[in-house]
């Protein structure tokens, strides 16, 4: 299973980042291998309609769990619709941190 | 002719000199004015009447399943988010659609095809004998709004005068509706804020090559920066409105200056004059 996390910095060390569509960077974890994939997210700035445009790029990485702060009404549609479920993480730690109370089943699904 | 009135600033009066501009030239031409200010239109308040609603509707995609593959080109290339593209599932936001064309373009399976939907409506009606007005209406929680401004300007075409009351600020909407205008009317206040704001409608105005004049409403009677910026940058005062408790209640009543004070007609009149000056054209 993939878990993508959105985070402030490239790597599981980084820490997580509350936006959705506006992190910096998205951390893709295969739970099966350990394997992490970051990627810069080019929506930082863009002018709008981040939510849906940010939910594309984590079903072509193959993501069916997403680790965020929040999400806005578009991206919870699209995220909705599209089978991934949405988990809040709220704390100060890292994207491996924020992966452990997942897993341990710490954290609350996002209303979607 | 093609007189638009516009500001920067909101509040400013934008409306009231429209409203009694197009009132007094009603009584010696036919006038038309168009409410620009698509996102909260009110010249109506001051000319009730019963209206015709025009429907405006802008394209949007439509995905034929039969011919999607979920490649996902359309959704990298909608820069709104209009798109999304999942696993078995293109997922639709047409209230985020600029209504560019591009995600038809660019499908490589030809399975985007283009289909109208409703954003707003534009409201037809003839208060006075001779004044058409034309109300643009954007539905609450659209974002289109130059394409109900440009169907309002397009229903009052013909016109030989043409007055268009612009949105406050100087994004899309008012650039839309500063297309193909022979002058602009820029409408501050007295204020810090009317005159930073009428500075970036001044440069606006500037940028695309359209004569302007200033209004400035609501008049202390201490204008210097103003008159000193409107000095600066060749703009001529077309017109001073003092800050006055009569004014005022004509205003909040949804009256007219021009139809209720004396020598109000006389003064929108001038103002007409002023403006024929600046564009050096007989209207």
């Amino acid at each position: 299973m993939i878990v993508g996390i959105t985070a402030r910095a490239a790597g599981t060390d980084a820490p997580v980042e509350q936006r959705f569509g506006r992190a910096p960077y998205f951390v893709f974890v295969d739970t099966e291998t350990g394997k992490a994939e970051s990627i810069e997210n080019p929506l930082v700035d863009a002018a709008g309609g981040v939510g849906p445009r940010a939910v594309q790029m984590f079903s072509e990485h193959g993501a069916t769990v997403v680790i965020t702060g929040q999400v806005g009404g578009n991206a919870a549609r699209a995220l909705g619709m599209g089978g991934i479920k949405a988990y809040a993480y709220r704390g100060s730690g890292s994207v491996a941190e924020a992966l452990a109370e997942y897993t341990a089943g710490n954290l609350q699904p996002l209303p979607l | 002719m093609k007189i638009a009135i516009a500001s920067g600033k909101g509040g400013t009066g934008k409306s009231t000199v429209a409203a009694n501009l197009a009132c007094t030239l009603a009584l010696s031409r036919e006038v038309a004015l168009v409410d620009c200010d698509v996102e909260e239109p009110n010249l109506h308040l001051f000319f009730p009447d019963s209206a015709v609603d025009v429907p405006v509707t802008t394209p949007v995609p439509e995905i034929d399943p039969a011919l999607c593959n979920f490649c996902g080109e359309c959704g990298k290339f909608c820069r709104f988010g209009a798109l999304s593209v999942l696993k078995d599932r293109v997922i639709l936001f047409p209230e985020l659609c600029h209504s560019c064309g591009g995600c038809s373009l660019v499908c490589p399976q030809g399975a985007i095809e283009e289909v109208p939907r409703t954003v707003g409506r534009v409201a037809c009606s003839c208060p006075l004998p001779s004044l058409t007005l034309v109300s643009g209406v954007l539905n609450e929680g659209e974002v289109m709004a130059p394409a109900v401004i440009r169907a309002a300007k397009m229903l009052a075409e013909g016109h030989p005068l043409i007055l268009y009351d612009a949105s406050p600020g100087i994004a899309c909407p008012v650039i839309e509706t500063l297309e193909g205008v022979d002058a602009c009317i820029l409408v501050t206040e007295s204020t810090p804020f009317g005159l930073h704001d009428l500075r970036l409608a001044a440069e606006v105005v500037e940028g695309i090559g359209i004569p302007a004049g200033v209004v400035i409403n609501r008049s202390d009677g201490q204008d210097e920066e103003t008159l000193e910026f409107c000095r600066e940058r060749g703009l001529p005062v077309l017109m001073t409105i003092p800050f006055s408790r009569e004014i005022a209640a004509v205003q909040n009543r949804g009256g007219l200056i021009c139809r209720d004070l004396p020598g109000w007609e006389e003064r929108f009149a001038d103002l007409f004059e002023a403006v024929v000056k600046i564009v050096g054209v007989s209207p």
